[in-house]
């Protein structure tokens, strides 16, 4: 849509191309539960609209809302670039999703408990044996270990996309350290005060009590017997990428937020160095990889960690959210099973499908994949972040005959998908030369679970939108932003 | 608390401290400038060795131009006690802290932090600069009086409060240092208006002039030294620092006042009595006021030391290394 800055906007010629767009249909007709939405966003000016996109950025700068992105040298920090034109999800779709990601969630805890254990899944020859445990994040050391309450993955992000079609698909497990949270209650915080009028009409579920939800999560971790356990935030430190969010999950839960060097084990505890000499600590969040907890039992030259925690957890004296070794549920590969998973542990469908995967590892599509590479989406087994990823339309020769070389050296390390149409959602966009309008931008949604006494899905998550023209890549790292996300109660 | 946010928040007030410190001293100097006579030069000297880092401003800079000086004091990103870096490091403290201070102290500091960022970019007047200075003055003031209103007066607050007044009791003693030092030795100058002159800008960098003159009147040194080093009032006078930084120290402790239960008190509660107990004339101006300010600076830096290895660096165990890094004592 062009714009002259007093006309308003007319989801009449918006052009939703051949995607499917979140808010309106293909006749420009509001989807359900955006009619209210769409209805207030026609009836300003644009400018008005862009005067409320300026003040949200205002208030995120202040707020000094930002995150690290690695490789650059310039600034050390960037500000998440956030788009005020929210995401809705209706209320019935919410209810299916809610209901899928807990499904999900409870068989991909009860698969880890099991590979830790005695394997039965794959004694009954359900998943290969190698596959899992070759798979780069088994951790051999978790091998019958024993998380308080039988809880491995106590928090998960899952990163879900829509098809043209506009079926909902899973596209990836996050069970390690899913990080985004902060950038969900922040936005929402904006969008209040950008739209409070929109906001107040539109009977959006809160999200405001996901600190207070995360906090009972970790309680609930402590050792049997303790009335008032510690519970601590342990971050790689100030110049890692979501250090914000680590320090504002420990600020809203009201516990420290402590990095490796805060933290020693002394007679068999774990205790924090405070002005007043040492204080036990019982329940860590922490926001550091397996790899780095404890230079004793994983990478010795690890800086970040605390020598002997792994020692301490054994003995049951501390409890670790997430578990270690939990990675093995978010392999790529793993990935492909998890309808099979659901069906093993739960006896049921897979509610919300996973997209079509190829894997490498077997001859047979290994082979369609290279002969393929110009179409399809080439990722890494064990990465993240959009970091070692290729987008077959969107690559060079010379980028397919690299990853053709990689899949041939490490056939189990690579997975490939055929380029999805991610879904659309009407963005602000253009710069000042070529004259700021609204068109759709690719987007996918990142819901957050907690797994406690009961499973909990915060209702929305963090929509992540590719703001470049064409773009398919949401990570903030490689030029995404971020929207929010409304789930609709029923009226 | 954790010993890392004690250390951290003790050094995020000590750097806004000690950036406001130097916007008074910078901005009294251009006022004074412009009383002067013309060919009165030499006044931005002082400055420069008020910051004991005269050998790295000779090599980069030369001359102690206003130009050079005020660029140096300023906006000089590599040099660590400039504003801008004072800023950088009051930020980045106050950042590895967020969860411990307020949301509107970190706010606040953001903005004071992006303010002067955006002063450093700009190409602007001198006009705009002396501006740009009561903001710095003002940025503080509202910094502190934001941490006072929106953080529990615990732990936290007290070393945030230990900070600033062990910055600014240092702060207060080098300009007089150095004032003294260039003032007296030509006698010629002694009770001339040149030397009122130089008396009240000094007691103006500290904003102290309008309350020395509604206790004292009439300007003379052994007035104005009794005023900045021993009033028990005047809020940027040492002996008022250390009272203060004295109790705040000993709210963290639990000890009463007047004991000690650590080598921080201890070194403290010696300086105290010893200012509270001292007189103008017998035993500052008679030992040499530069001799007894060296002095003074000497005690307040061992304090320094005394509550880092106290409450930052003490250790039950052996630990794993990776402690906090004692921060830049710096000179000004």
């Amino acid at each position: 849509m062009s714009q002259s800055p007093t006309s308003r906007l007319d989801f009449g010629t918006y052009d939703t191309a051949e995607f499917f767009d979140e808010l309106v249909d293909e006749s420009g007709q509001p989807r359900p539960g955006a009619e209210l939405l769409i209805e207030k966003l026609s009836s300003l000016e644009f400018d008005e609209l862009l005067r409320r996109q300026a003040g949200a950025e205002r208030s995120l700068f202040r707020l000094g809302i930002t995150f690290a992105v690695y490789g650059d040298t310039k600034g050390k920090e960037k500000i998440f670039p956030f788009d005020i034109i929210p995401r809705i999800v209706p209320a019935h779709e919410w209810e299916w999703l809610e209901r899928g990601l807990k499904q999900r969630i409870r068989a991909l805890n009860l698969f880890i408990d099991d590979i830790y254990h005695d394997q039965k899944i794959l004694n009954d020859g359900i998943i290969p044996r190698d596959i899992v445990l070759g798979a780069a994040s088994y951790r051999q050391l978790c091998q019958g270990m024993n998380p308080p309450r039988g809880v491995w993955c106590h928090i998960t992000g899952t990163d879900l996309i829509r098809d043209a079609d506009g079926q909902i698909h899973v596209l990836e497990d996050n069970l390690r350290c899913p990080s985004g949270v902060s950038y969900v209650l922040q936005n929402r915080l904006v969008m209040k005060r950008s739209f409070p009028q929109i906001f107040a009409d539109s009977h959006v579920k809160p999200v405001v009590d996901y600190p207070g939800q995360l906090l009972n999560t970790l309680v609930h971790l402590a050792p049997d017997g303790l009335p008032n356990p510690t519970v601590v935030v342990l971050s790689p430190g100030s110049f890692n990428s979501a250090y914000y969010e680590h320090s504002f999950l420990a600020q809203q839960m009201g516990v420290e937020l402590v990095q490796g060097s805060d933290l020693v084990v002394h007679d068999g505890f774990v205790n924090m160095r405070t002005t007043a000499g040492l204080k036990r600590v019982d329940v860590i969040y922490r926001r550091i990889d397996d790899d780095f907890l404890d230079p004793e039992a994983f990478r010795p030259e690890s800086l970040l960690g605390v020598p002997g925690l792994m020692a301490v957890y054994r003995a049951g004296r501390v409890a670790l959210a997430n578990a270690p070794g939990t990675g093995i549920a978010d392999d790529k590969v793993i990935y492909t099973y998890v309808d099979k998973i659901v069906r093993y542990y739960l006896d049921e469908d897979m509610i919300i499908p996973n997209v079509p995967t190829y894997m490498c590892w077997e001859k047979k599509q290994r082979e369609y994949v290279l002969q393929n590479l110009d179409q399809l989406v080439v990722k890494a087994a064990n990465e993240s972040g959009g970091y070692g990823m290729l987008i077959g339309p969107h690559s060079t020769a010379a980028e397919q005959e690299q990853f053709a070389g990689l899949i041939k050296a490490n056939p189990r390390n690579y997975i490939a998908q055929p380029t999805l149409s991610l879904s659309r959602v009407p963005t602000i966009v253009g710069d000042h030369v070529e004259g700021r309008h609204v068109e759709g931008r690719h987007v996918d949604l990142r819901p957050y679970i907690l797994y406690g006494k009961d499973i909990f899905v915060l209702p929305g998550g963090l929509t992540r939108v590719a703001l470049k023209k064409g773009s398919l890549v949401v990570n903030s790292s490689q030029g995404g932003g971020s929207k929010d996300t409304w789930v609709i109660e029923q009226s | 608390m954790l010993s890392r946010v004690a250390d951290s928040i003790y050094w995020m007030s000590r750097y806004v401290e000690r950036a406001e410190n130097l916007a008074r001293f910078v901005d009294v100097t251009f006022n004074m400038m412009l009383d002067l006579p013309p060919g009165s030069a030499g006044q931005w000297q002082p400055l420069v060795s008020a910051t004991g880092e005269h050998e790295w401003f000779d090599e980069y800079y030369g001359e102690p131009t206003q130009e050079n000086v005020v660029r140096f004091l300023t906006f000089d990103p590599e040099y660590p006690n400039s504003i801008l870096c004072c800023l950088q490091a009051a930020r980045e403290n106050a950042r590895s802290v967020r969860e411990t201070i307020s949301s509107e102290m970190w706010e606040d500091l953001n903005s004071f932090y992006l303010l002067v960022m955006d002063a450093a970019s700009s190409s602007d007047s001198l006009q705009s600069l002396q501006d740009f200075y009561s903001e710095v003055r003002n940025a503080s003031y509202r910094f502190k009086g934001i941490a006072d209103g929106t953080m529990p007066h615990g732990e936290p607050w007290h070393f945030a409060r230990l900070g600033r007044y062990l910055e600014r009791a240092d702060k207060t003693s080098r300009i007089l240092d150095v004032k003294y030092f260039l003032l007296l030795p030509d006698l010629s100058d002694v009770g001339t208006s040149f030397d009122d002159l130089q008396w009240s800008a000094v007691l103006r960098s500290v904003g102290g002039l309008e309350m020395f003159r509604k206790r004292h009147h009439g300007i003379t040194p052994e007035r104005v030294v009794g005023f900045l080093i021993l009033d028990r009032m005047f809020p940027r006078s040492i002996m008022y620092c250390v009272n203060e930084a004295d109790q705040s120290l000993h709210a963290i402790s639990g000890s009463p006042l007047g004991t000690f239960w650590n080598a921080a008190e201890k070194r403290m509660g010696k300086l105290r009595s010893e200012l509270a107990y001292a007189h103008v004339d017998d035993d500052i101006i008679e030992v040499g006021l530069h001799e007894f300010l060296d002095a003074l600076q000497t005690k307040l830096n061992g304090i320094g030391e005394a509550i880092y290895e106290t409450f930052i660096a003490a250790d039950a165990t052996k630990g794993n290394g990776g402690r906090t890094q004692m921060q830049s004592q710096g000179f000004m």
